[in-house]
């Protein structure tokens, strides 16, 4: 379904899971350049995060070719997916739950 | 600034208008003024809220063929109400013409079906006023709803002289403008119901064959014309976004093999490229397009997106246009991809470029500065795309190639431009529009530079104002690209750089790789060495990259190493990490300690994370040495005792390649400190070391610099160790390092570093810290006791330990004991000394050759090597000196109890054991000076002595307490007197056979004394006995015995004291509370003796007396003495002689109580004053408070008020006065019979009436 899913938390920076590894650099610098996306949504969140449970950051940063998800627990781990742009048919409540699954 | 005021885009619905067409010239311009003027109420259908709109309306003059005809789709034309207005007052004339004209404008209406109608009047005051003829103002309304409102009244209104300024003009404009509006609402609502399901009923037959999307865009456009024009941006909005998500699904549908036909028009090859067009509100061009069927999929995309574009700005959302238009435009390419239309190469980028930038421009220009640069978060990604796709158009037409572009590059330029077309003409007269900038940039290597600098840096701007470091950082990389492509390295490095220390800083591994690579390759060029070969130990140690990559970096390495051997000097230091790591560290000996002289060795595991085998010329670690300022340190004994590791020390990885976050510094390592005094063991000081000071508080900038090899500096010049010519293959290899130890110190591993040519891989600091030491001891000897203390009196192990240090004991060389007299060293055949090394190993045994002379002993050492140990032990025996004789013995009458005795002496002597010292001199061949050792002995026993009397019979018990830990056997005790007197025999009651005493216990020795003639004064006694351990059968000599001295005197009994308590006559027992008789006979046992000689002697006719002062004590209060309790005597010296005293005594319990004691002093006369024995301490403690009292009654008062003062230091005038004195009679003297008797006291029958007097 997704092409690379990263879990970040803040001690271990897990490594990438992604599905063609030949694209896996590319991966890894869409992950790492969607955290700036990250950052500035849970900072805009601010104090609600606190009380949520969970959070779904939603798109963080769409490219041609993909688009890349994010979603936050509240222990601040963060989940970054890169999801096929050519997957239009995708949701974001499909995407929400893709996460949730997780 | 709110937005440019909406453009009216659109026509405004009609309102037909019929009949006096001057007239409603004349009011047209109120009208059309004050329609709009109030809001009315929308309420829609299918359950959407109501609203509150503003109506304007176009007003048109009727014409036949303005009415639609069946069927017509058109919403935007449509009539929504028609108005008759007529100013006609006479009804003639209204019958001749307006009826008529009324009645064919109606019939036009019902052939067309149109409903929303209205018929104005115009009352003109004026005109009435000039006609004659005129009839009421109401006929002509009444007829002409007569005539056609048939049900409808209101369908006839009248305006009266609405051109006139008066309140009632006022009046009827308003009810005209309500009932209009009202009309033209329903009207509104009901052609708009009716349109929108008649679109609906379209948009259901979209599965049918032969629908098409263009023709239904079109309605379904109409409604969004009708809502503009309504100025319900939002409704209009919703129409184009309701078309755009079914374009959309369809294209997905298509995708999934569900294709319509019509779709397949818009698969056609795209052949124009021109990006967006938002300047225009509507663009006809594209609109017609697509009603004519023949918009590709860009026309489409393009127009639909700049009507949501209009309507978005209209609503004033702007930020909304930018993010929905990186979104159109990342699908537009999707779509393009997913309905495989052919695209010629760079025209899509060609788009997105313009269309970027035409967003961008059109956003600026309905904006101020302040809202951009505060919106910067919104529009930064239509930047960095441009920025993208003009990149990927240069790589493609080869302006970002060193040589510039080829013909096939200009080729394809010029196709790419053909596929742009003219500029459009509303940015024919900008001078940075997209597509002059486009075609600009295209045009020339030059011009494409400074065009994608522009917005590259325009980009890294903006990511980094808004904080998106990130993002900043990822364009930075492509900068860096294209300048390494352009061959400018060193502006490359700065980007690379940069984004190599975000990737470090977040632990990406990936990306740092990467980064890494492209920036070796830029090193390489600028030609850093330094940093191009740590970069490359990098890489080579790096295990993301292939097993090719990481040779070859690794052999970039090697090959710089062996080309620069032939200029000496020059070094290139490199961080270690990359290269290698240090595991662990082995030390042998594993206490890290050497001496002088000594081999030490070194090993270390170093784990190369080369993917080859490299060869080192040499790999050395440079040693810091230091004194210790504190000599005890570097002795053996300290260092043997303190360092206690195993050798072993482990390097932690170093987290170099991922120093994971900044924060995640080491945790504080602290340990305890205490420094001890070497001689005493006590403690010097204490404290808390932070052992990782260096780690915790070095600054932040250098932890993260990494990749500086500027922070490596070498130790030169220090001391060494070396191992030359090591090949290091992956992995762990080991490496052993010797050192022969030289001055004593402390060496301290600092830096490792492996160098082949000149390359030298160094770590800088070896932490945890390595360290070892090298001392110089000087020899020692050392002699203690195997046990606890020594004994005296029996023979006791010490053990010798020499410490060798420096010196070598040879053949020959000994020790030399000066003799102590009391102290002999028992000399065995067989001595052994044992010889161990300096690591407490044992090295061997040998015999040891002990001699003694009459002054000197003299002990043969073993030869030993320096820094070894000889270890003997030798026997030694301390002849046990007699302790001082106990002239103060204590003579205890029989039956005295123990607790009588004066409590401070027994318990001060009880535990401690008397000591002797024995200082030894010895002479040690390493030294001139002689060392004296000094031994103390304790005196295992400690003996007392006591006179027991019977009568006038006198015993002497000895007693001999254990004091120490051992058992012993006790024989042939034995008491001699001393003293000159013959006629005394000491008749031994003991038992002859071996006694056994234990540890901390007491044997008693009883001696009956016995006299033929009168008894001496005193007696020297000496005790002693045979003693040896209990544990030893035998020993090799005879001990010599224990003895004590000692001496009593007076100890003849002179007077027995006789107390007796008899019941009240006529009484078998006591009674509590009754008085009953004490009878005391105090009775003198021989005539006048030599001790009877003094002060207190009266002789009168050869007959002698003496004075006596009797008193009776109860102490423990059993008891309370009626009437006086003490007295004075005359006793005659004669044998036999008795005195008796009668007193009253009244028990105060019940049961068997003790008598009370009965005392017996000597009452010295006045006149021998100043040599008094008694001294006051005994006095105060024999004399009671109650005993004072009954001596005054009895005495006369103002002598015993004096003898009072004379304790109680009342008064100093009585001093040199005589006075009496009471003297205590040695306890030999006297003889209390009735010690230890009691007598049955039964309780009273009333107790309580009981009632003690005491006077």
């Amino acid at each position: 379904m997704f092409l690379c899913l990263r879990i970040l938390a803040k001690e271990y920076p897990y490594k990438p899971r992604s599905v063609p590894t030949e694209n896996e650099l590319k991966f890894h610098y869409m992950v790492h350049t969607s955290l700036d996306v990250v950052d500035e949504k849970i900072s805009a969140m601010g104090k609600a995060l606190v009380d949520q449970r969970e959070l779904y950051l939603g798109l963080l940063y769409p490219t041609e070719d993909y688009k890349v998800y994010g979603y936050v627990t509240n222990s601040k781990v963060k989940f970054v997916m890169v999801v096929d742009s050519s997957n239009i048919a995708l949701f974001d409540n499909e995407i929400h739950s893709m996460f949730q699954k997780l | 600034t709110p937005l440019t005021p909406p453009l009216p885009s659109v026509e405004r619905a009609p309102v037909v208008g019929a009949g006096d067409q001057n007239l409603f010239t004349s009011i047209y311009p109120t009208l059309s003024q004050q329609l709009p003027r109030e809001p009315m109420e929308w309420r829609r259908s299918y359950g959407r809220a109501p609203k509150m709109i503003h109506l304007e309306s176009n007003f048109v003059q009727f014409k036949e063929e303005l009415l639609p005809k069946e069927g017509n789709k058109a919403l935007l034309t449509f009539p929504f109400l028609h108005i008759y207005w007529t100013e006609c007052c006479d009804t003639e004339v209204y019958k001749a013409t307006v009826k008529d004209d009324l009645t064919k404008w109606q019939n036009v209406l019902k052939a067309h079906s149109s409903v929303d109608w209205l018929i104005v009047v115009v009352e003109n005051d004026a005109k009435k006023k000039n006609k004659t003829n005129i009839l009421p103002r109401t006929s002509i309304v009444d007829k002409i709803r007569n005539d056609f409102c048939n049900k409808q009244s209101d369908r006839c209104v009248v305006l009266n002289d609405p051109l006139k300024d008066s309140s009632r003009t006022q009046e009827s404009w308003n009810a005209f403008l309500t009932k209009l509006r009202t009309l033209l609402l329903m009207s509104f609502t009901k052609n708009l119901g009716k349109f929108e399901d008649d679109m609906r009923t379209l948009r259901e037959k979209r599965t049918e064959p032969g629908w098409s999307f263009c023709e239904y865009f079109m309605v379904q456009e109409e409604l969004a014309f009708v809502f503009e024009m309504l100025q319900q941006f939002e409704d209009a909005l919703v129409q184009y976004d309701e078309l755009d998500a079914l374009f959309s699904q369809y294209v997905v549908n298509f995708g999934a093999g569900d294709g319509a036909n019509w779709l397949t028009f818009f698969c056609q090859p795209v052949k124009s490229w021109n990006g967006l067009t938002l300047r225009k509100p509507i663009d006809m061009e594209k609109r017609e397009l697509i009603q004519r069927q023949e918009a590709t999929l860009l026309d489409l995309r393009s127009y639909l997106f700049a009507r949501q574009c209009t309507l978005l700005l209209f609503l004033q959302r702007p930020w909304e246009v930018a993010q929905r238009a990186l979104e159109l435009l990342h699908s537009c390419v999707q779509e393009l991809k997913l309905l495989e239309v052919s695209v010629p190469p760079g025209a899509l980028d060609c788009w997105v470029f313009l269309s970027c930038l035409e967003v961008l421009q059109r956003i600026e220009g309905c904006c101020d500065r302040a809202q951009i640069d505060s919106n910067i978060a919104h529009t930064v990604g239509l930047w960095s795309y441009a920025t993208e796709k003009l990149k990927s158009l240069g790589y493609l037409c080869g302006l970002v190639s060193e040589k510039g572009p080829n013909s096939e590059d200009l080729n394809r330029t010029v196709d790419l431009l053909a596929g742009l077309g003219a500029e459009r003409p509303e940015t024919a007269n900008t001078a940075q529009s997209p597509y002059k900038k486009l075609k600009e940039a295209l045009s020339s290597v030059e011009a494409f530079e400074k065009h994608y600098l522009d917005l590259s840096h325009a980009t890294i701007e903006m990511y980094t104002s808004i904080g998106r470091i990130r993002s900043a950082k990822f364009v930075g990389k492509d900068l860096a690209e294209f300048y390494m492509k352009k061959k400018s390295p060193q502006k490359a490095e700065t980007y690379l750089q940069g984004a190599l220390k975000n990737y470090l800083a977040e632990g990406w591994a990936l990306p740092i790789t990467h980064t890494r690579k492209q920036l070796a390759e830029c090193q390489k060029h600028l030609g850093q060495i330094e940093n191009y070969l740590q970069t490359s130990s990098l890489l080579a140690s790096d295990h993301h990259l292939t097993e090719e990559e990481r040779k070859y970096f690794c052999q970039e390495i090697l090959n710089f190493a062996s080309e620069q051997t032939d200029s000496p000097g020059h070094k290139v230091v490199l961080p270690m990490h990359s290269f290698a790591h240090l595991r662990d560290l082995r030390f042998t000996p594993s206490n890290a300690v050497v001496h002088v002289g000594g081999v030490l060795s070194v090993e270390i595991t170093v784990c190369s994370q080369m993917p080859v085998p490299v060869h080192m010329d040499q790999i050395a670690i440079s040693v810091h040495f230091s004194i210790e300022k504190n000599s005890y340190r570097k002795t053996a004994e300290w260092l043997t005792k303190h360092k206690t590791s195993n050798g072993i020390i482990n390097f932690p990885m170093e987290t170099s390649p991922f120093p994971a976050s900044q924060n995640s510094l080491p945790a504080l390592e602290l340990y305890e400190m205490f420094e001890r005094s070497p001689s005493d063991n006590s403690l010097n000081t204490t404290g808390i070391i932070c052992k990782n000071v260096h780690m915790l508080l070095r600054r932040q900038e250098s932890s993260t610099a990494l990749d500086t090899p500027s922070g490596v500096a070498l130790d030169d010049g220090a001391p060494v160790l070396k191992c030359c010519g090591v090949t290091l293959e992956p992995g762990a290899n080991t490496i052993t390092f010797r050192t022969q130890a030289k001055e004593p110190g402390t060496y301290t591993l600092r830096q490792l570093c492996a160098s082949a040519g000149p390359v030298c891989f160094v770590l800088p600091h070896l932490y945890p810290l390595a360290q070892y030491d090298v001392y110089s001891q000087e020899p020692q000897l050392h002699v203690e006791p195997l046990a606890d203390s020594l004994l005296a009196g029996i023979p006791q192990k010490v053990k010798f330990t020499v410490t060798t240090g420096h010196y070598t004991v040879k053949n020959g060389d000994s020790l030399q004991l000066s003799n102590v007299e009391a102290m002999l060293i028992l000399c065995h055949a067989e001595n052994k000394a044992v010889i161990y090394s300096n690591t407490r190993e044992k090295a061997s045994d040998a015999s040891l050759r002990v001699q003694s002379s009459d002054k000197v002993t003299s002990i043969s050492l073993p030869a030993a090597p320096a820094y070894h140990m000889i270890e003997f032990e030798l026997e030694v025996l301390s002849l046990p000196s007699a302790p001082a004789a106990g002239g103060e013995g204590e003579s205890t009458m029989l039956g005295m109890t123990e607790a009588q005795r004066k409590p401070k002496d027994t318990q001060k002597a009880d535990h401690c054991m008397a000591t002797t010292d024995h200082k030894v001199s010895i002479e040690c061949p390493w030294s001139i000076y002689s060392t004296v050792i000094a031994l103390t002995f304790s005196v295992p026993f400690r003996t007392t002595h006591a006179v027991l009397s019977a009568g006038t019979r006198k015993y002497i018990q000895v007693c001999v307490q254990n004091l120490s830990e051992l058992d012993f056997r006790l024989s042939d005790s034995d008491l001699v007197d001393t003293g000159d007197s013959t006629d005394l025999q000491l008749l031994p009651l003991n038992t002859k056979s071996q006694q056994h005493i234990c540890s901390r216990q007491s044997v008693f020795f009883v001696w009956e004394l016995t006299w033929t003639r009168e008894p001496p004064p005193s007696l020297r006694g000496r005790f002693s006995m045979e003693f040896r351990p209990a544990s030893e059968e035998r020993l090799s000599i005879s001990l010599k015995p224990y003895t004590y001295e000692f001496q009593v005197e007076n100890f003849f009994t002179l007077y027995t004291v006789k107390a007796e308590i008899l019941p009240p006559a006529g009484t078998e027992l006591c009674r509590t509370g009754s008085l009953c008789a004490l009878e005391v006979s105090i009775t003198r046992l021989s005539d006048l003796l030599e001790v009877d000689r003094d002060e207190a002697l009266t002789e009168s006719d050869e007959y002698f007396s003496t004075k006596l002062m009797y008193e009776v004590v109860d102490n423990s209060s059993n008891w309370a003495v009626c009437g006086k309790s003490s007295g004075v005597i005359s006793m005659p010296v004669v044998a036999q002689a008795t005195h008796r005293v009668h007193m009253e005594v009244m028990p105060l319990f019940a049961g068997y109580l003790p008598l009370p004691d009965v005392r017996l002093f000597k009452y010295l006369p006045h006149h021998s004053a100043h040599s008094s024995q008694l001294d006051a301490d005994s006095w105060i403690e024999n004399d009671s408070l109650s005993v004072d009292k009954h001596v005054d009654d009895q005495l006369d008062s103002s002598s015993i008020k004096s003898r009072g003062s004379v304790h109680s230091a009342a008064s100093s005038e009585h001093k040199g006065l005589p006075m009496p004195r009471l003297q205590a009679l040695p306890p030999g003297q006297v003889f209390n019979s009735s010690t230890g008797m009691q007598i049955l006291v039964i309780p009273s029958k009333d107790d309580h009436v009981l009632e003690v007097s005491v006077t």
